[in-house]
């Protein structure tokens, strides 16, 4: 009996950290439990959450993607290079620049399943890379002066619900989808679990790989986009250092950083309270830099709960 | 009274969400004892023996030894008290010497600096004391099953260990291994050693044990003097009924038997020219010793590793299956022998276990159907007795026996036309092993074809039709049904040749 509750206590203790947090910081600031500002918290956390989709798969499978921020950079590029200087439309101009990321996540893909470079290196490579393309393409000045409509996207609203948020809650819902309802879902979990027994059990674990990483590259680029029509301008470091906020969200999200273990729902949380932390901390005016040792020692914390658990588990 | 005993379980009670792995199991040894401790697969054994090491925590009872009485045990606690345990799937650091692991945790040092050459010469020492014959610097990933848990056992000597619990220490070895293993029982016995032995094979515990305990369903039922019992009583008292035939019948294979499958000089991973028939609806025996390169046939067939010469024929059509996918699409399917690296996804649940190879034929637009899903589970859980409270348990938390059998479900769900098993019944309790062999007839009986792997000689006899022997990756003979003799067999297993080239 006593077991039985202590295991529920620790799936939902991510939403009573999330609920202590919206408590603490509500009694400092009582205008954080706003219906503005809590959407305000949902905004700015839609970019992460798109992105997190495609992480959260990658982890689920013991890899990690350092190329997140660099693909919303040159997605970013790529997308408002297309419509200012080459005088393509949104609806083109997007397409092709999704493509672009689904590309480069299939050259991950490549790198990590076909070469064998282990993840980490490969896609801090390819990081790397993508970021001094992006660079090179704009010439290091932002790109700005788009279609209006193309606003809508990260700056719209449909009745009270901003747009991007609307598109977050859409990704959440299909990641969900396709963990839980989807064959690909079970390979996910099970070539996370155990590469050499999924192998064996039929599953063709390298076009897994290629498929994982590809998705991991769209979604970052769908969260380019988001970003690129939000700040209505594309900056050459647009995405810099937005790989670690995803992976901390994930991570902070129950997904286990040795795979085959998490949940979307999780995740959702994970992706809740990093926006309630930052927003909040806003709020109470801490300085950046205080905002990045926070975050720092939250990925910490996460990590080493998750590592801790594992270890009681196998003793 | 209590100072007979070197070691007593009280009451032991222990519960997961869903089980009562053991309720209220009692259990001592005496000094210098060998205890057996049998029972189903799921009758708690494991998860008994596991209490005295701290590994798991009891929800209720006692365990006394060395005087005091504790509510549970810790791994410190359990090594101040000379109690060792070798688990049921060990895991030593296969990249250290046999030296090193030896003293893993505390090795001998000089100053700051580990002492490598002192520990390679205990290490000397402590084997010799076994009998056994381990190079001390031989990386233990190199070193057969066995030798790897005379480690253990060395291990455990070391530290002094007054109490040595083995847990199914017999299931990974060979013959002559496990004759070696005896022996080490037998000589730590005269030492003053106390030994918990736990087997599924009961010649194993009639040969050592003095006295026998016997659990079901998590309940004690019995304990018994060796001398005074015998395998049927054993049998019924684990089972809780009679079992008489040990292989059931078959009715010999009918008409002119038909090429299923074929195997024409084929060469890698180990083996030489092997060219071998399968008839379609036979089971084919492949014997010899571990090592002789039956497993890796089995691989080269699944596509798992491939050949580097000869050709496959599937009902006459050459195939070449580079990846177990293809293979399991051309209706093949391999249960391996190892069941924790390569056959069961440990993290993953029943369930989706069962279903993995066949995710796709059961999805539309890649959505699955899930009453199928549970359907085609709860099938082969009710055919194969497993043991479990849901199927959306986790495998890791099955006992080792029913992991197996998901394993086998896993495949029989795949419904594929050749079915290779692989040492089937390692691990598996006397009555699912008869519902195993049952299987294996109506597989048979439904046109399938079999090709078995095992090294238990009484279950390649009893259930092969025709025998094929391995020795170094050749085929060193082949035995009809009316010429099986376990004497043929082991020469034939035995029988090494020189390079022809
Ligand atoms: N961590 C766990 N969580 C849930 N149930 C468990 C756990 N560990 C064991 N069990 C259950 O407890 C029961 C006893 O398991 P145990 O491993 O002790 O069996 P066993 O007698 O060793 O069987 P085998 O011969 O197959 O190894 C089983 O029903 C098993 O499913
Ligand atoms: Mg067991």
């Amino acid at each position: 009996m006593k077991d039985i509750v202590i295991a529920r206590l620790k799936k939902s203790a991510i939403w009573v950290v999330l609920l202590l947090l919206v408590v603490v910081f509500t009694a400092a600031n009582p205008r954080f439990l706003s219906m503005n500002n809590l959407f305000t918290v949902a905004r700015q956390v839609s970019m992460y959450g798109i992105a997190s989709i495609g992480m959260t798969f990658v982890i689920l499978i013991a890899g990690i993607d350092l190329s997140t921020g660099s693909i919303i950079t040159i997605v970013n590029v790529m997308c408002a290079y297309l419509m200012v200087n080459m005088g393509f439309g949104m609806v083109e101009a997007v397409t092709l620049s999704l493509f672009l990321a689904v590309l480069i996540g299939t050259l991950n893909g490549m790198l990590i399943s076909t070469i064998g470079i282990p993840a980490i290196i490969a896609t801090f490579a390819t990081q790397t890379i993508f970021a001094g393309i992006a660079y090179l393409l704009c010439g290091g000045t932002p790109i700005y002066g788009f279609d209006p409509r193309f606003k809508v996207i990260g700056q719209g609203y449909v009745g009270p619900v901003p747009v991007p948020v609307i598109i977050m809650i859409l990704c959440f819902a299909l990641g969900s989808f396709i963990l839980n309802k989807t064959y690909f879902g079970r390979y996910f979990y099970a070539v996370g679990g155990n590469e050499e027994a999924a192998e064996l059990s039929g599953i063709r674990v390298g076009r897994i790989k290629y498929l994982i990483y590809a998705l991991s590259g769209l979604f970052a680029g769908l969260a380019g986009i988001v970003m690129l029509s939000r700040t209505n301008s594309a900056q050459p470091t647009a995405g810099l250092g937005y790989e670690f906020d995803v992976i901390t969200c994930v991570v902070l999200g129950g997904v286990s950083i040795v795979g085959g273990f998490g949940k979307i729902s999780g995740v959702i949380a994970g992706v809740l309270i990093i926006g309630v932390l930052t927003n909040g901390m806003v709020l109470l005016n801490v300085s950046n830099y205080t905002q990045m040792v926070v975050k720092g020692i939250v990925l910490i914390l996460a990590v080493g709960f998750d590592t801790l658990q594992k270890k009681r588990s196998i003793g | 009274m209590s100072e007979d005993f070197v070691l007593q379980l009280k009451n032991i009670r222990k519960e997961y969400p869903g089980v009562t792995a053991l309720k209220n199991v009692s259990l001592e040894i005496k000094e210098g004892e060998i205890l057996g401790l049998i029972g189903e697969n799921g009758a708690g054994k494991s998860t008994l023996i596991k209490t005295c090491s701290g590994a798991v925590i009891p929800t209720s009872g006692k365990i006394i030894v060395g005087g005091k009485e504790h509510t549970h045990m810790s791994p410190q606690l359990a090594r101040e008290n000379g109690i060792a345990i070798i688990y049921q799937e060990f895991n030593n650091v296969r990249e250290l010497s046999a030296a090193e692991n030896l003293f893993l945790g505390n090795p001998i040092r000089k100053g700051i600096v580990i002492d490598r050459k002192a520990m390679e010469r205990e290490a000397e020492k402590a084997f010799a004391q076994l009998n056994i014959n381990i190079d001390p610097k031989a990386l233990v990933g190199d070193l057969t099953v066995g030798y790897q848990q005379m480690i253990e056992i060395a291990k455990a000597i070391q530290q002094d260990a007054k109490v040595l619990i083995m847990d199914e220490p017999s299931a990974p070895l060979t013959n002559a291994e496990v004759d070696s293993l005896y022996k080490v029982c037998e000589l730590l016995k005269s030492k003053g050693v106390s030994i918990i032995y736990i087997s599924h094979k009961l010649e194993e515990i009639f040969r050592l044990s003095s006295r026998i305990v016997v659990l079901r369903d998590g309940e004690y039922i019995d304990t018994l003097q060796t001398a005074e019992s015998n395998v049927d009583e054993l049998i019924r008292l684990m089972v809780g009924r009679e079992l008489k035939d040990t292989f059931p019948p078959r009715p010999p294979a009918e008409g002119e038997p038909e090429v299923f499958f074929e195997a024409r000089n084929v060469s890698g991973n180990g083996n030489k020219k092997v060219n071998l028939k399968i008839h379609k609806g036979e089971v084919l025996g492949l014997g010899g010793l571990v090592g002789a390169g039956r497993t890796e046939l089995a691989q080269m067939i699944f596509g798992a590793v491939h050949k580097t010469e000869g050709e496959f024929f599937l009902k006459g059509k050459e195939i070449n299956p580079k990846s177990p996918r293809e293979a399991i699409d051309l209706g093949i399917a391999l249960v391996p022998e190892d069941r924790k690296r390569h056959g069961a996804l440990l993290g993953v649940s029943v369930k989706n276990n069962i279903n993995m190879p066949i995710y796709k034929l059961i999805s539309k637009f890649s959505v699955i159907n899930s009453s199928k899903e549970s359907v085609t589970t709860e099938k082969y859980r009710q055919e194969l007795l497993i043991k479990t409270p849901t199927i959306h348990q986790e495998v890791k938390n099955l006992s080792g026996g029913n992991q197996q059998k998901v394993i086998l479900g896993k495949w029989l769900a795949a419904n594929s036309e050749l079915i290779i098993l692989d040492e089937p019944t390692r691990g598996i309790d006397v009555g699912a092993k008869f519902e195993i062999y049952k299987l294996i007839n109506t597989l048979v009986e439904n046109g399938k074809t079999v090709l078995l792997i095992s090294s238990e000689m009484e279950e390649l006899m009893g259930m092969s039709d025709r025998i094929i022997v391995f020795c170094e990756g050749r085929i060193t003979g082949e035995l009809k049904k009316e010429e099986f003799e376990q004497h043929l067999i082991l020469k034939m297993a035995s029988d090494v040749q020189e390079d022809e080239e």
